[in-house]
């Protein structure tokens, strides 16, 4: 069970850092910028229509630095809530009989 | 049990490495601005079902086990964390994954459909990423149509009998995949101007499809990760859900 749990882990970790090592001079970039290319591709005369909201209020793009903070802002949410109740489920295990 | 799953994992290890290393860049949700005001309000009242149906279900659940609410938060801060890791993929260029695999099989496909819009949102106001515009078209493909597959997946193998963590990591990879086909679909539907429909689909799913095939994978083995963490720690609940059969 342990050994499973561990074998799992590293399988996540090589698969998402190995294509970083394998693939050194890729740009390993944006997402969201090549969905807009094939647009063009396909759809030359398409012209976006909407800005994203904050991009509007701020009077230009996101700045990277706060994007990230963002983005861990959101990864520390979701992280603090599942630590919170594993822990409790974990702790709970112990003053249950089955 | 265990050797089996070991044997999946290395497989899907050997899977993705071997998948070919292609550099090309790619996308996830559909853009701010990049659906014609149509097809947003369209996806929009299409999603609308789903989300009352997800509502509902929620409730009923909530009102019948209280103590439910755990799970529930549970599986939302799953997608919350597993959508905000941005990971580099075989294909060169960086995706995320979805997460709502875990909710959808633990409580059913529409009240992950909550889930996600609460990620979307949260996602297109603070992060420039997807957009008020499109959140229709995203709720639909990551929130609806993704987690749908999944849980048709993990009970089509509950009903073959297949391993259960099995079915759990096919349910969750599958699922992801799937919504990135329905964003590929989206966007070949609203742009295909210059093409015919069936060539725009394959230029968005070639964009859209290598890279996220390794993701499907972690994403599969985070699940089952979480899974088996319940199954051992929180009985109570997954049996009240009817994941754990009474009688065993």
């Amino acid at each position: 069970m342990k050994k499973t749990v561990i074998a799992a882990i590293i399988a996540v970790l090589l698969l998402a850092f190995v294509p970083l090592f394998a693939l050194k001079d890729a740009e390993f970039g944006g997402s969201d910028d090549a969905g807009s290319q094939v647009v063009e591709e396909v759809d030359s005369s398409y012209e976006p229509w909407a800005a994203p909201i904050l991009e509007k209020i701020l009077g230009g793009e996101l700045p990277g630095e706060v994007e990230s903070l963002l983005f861990c802002v959101q990864t520390g949410i979701g992280v603090g809530i599942i630590a919170f109740v594993m822990g409790r489920f974990v702790e709970r295990k112990k003053w249950m009989k089955e | 049990m265990s050797k089996k799953q070991k044997q999946i994992i290395a497989l899907a290890g050997v899977f993705a490495l071997t998948f070919g290393i292609v550099p090309k860049v790619n996308a996830m949700h559909v853009m701010e601005g990049y659906l014609p005001g149509g097809f947003c309000i369209a996806w929009g009242a299409l999603c609308l079902p789903f989300l009352a149906a997800g509502f509902l279900s929620i409730k009923k659940t909530l009102n019948e086990h209280r103590n439910l609410i755990t799970l529930l938060a549970m599986s939302g801060a799953f997608v919350f964390v597993i959508s905000s890791l941005k990971i580099p993929s075989v294909t060169g260029s960086c995706s995320h994954m979805t997460g709502t695999g875990l909710g959808a099989i633990l409580f059913g496909p529409s009240a992950v459909s909550i889930l996600g819009l609460i990620v979307l949102l949260f996602q297109a106001i603070l992060l420039a990423h997807g957009g008020l515009t499109t959140i229709g078209a995203n709720t639909f493909s990551m929130a609806i149509a993704g987690p749908f597959v999944s849980y048709g997946i993990y009970v089509l193998c509950k009903k073959m009998n297949i391993n259960k963590k099995a079915g759990v990591f096919l349910a969750a990879a599958l699922g992801d995949l799937f919504t990135y086909c329905v964003t590929a679909c989206q966007m070949a539907l609203a742009h295909n101007a210059d093409t015919t429909f069936g060539a725009a689909l394959g230029k968005f799913l070639v964009v859209f499809a290598p890279t996220q095939v390794p993701l499907a994978i972690i994403e599969g083995i985070l699940t089952v990760i979480i899974v088996m963490g319940l199954e051992t720690y929180a009985k109570p609940e997954l049996r009240a859900i009817g994941y754990i059969k009474e009688a065993k």
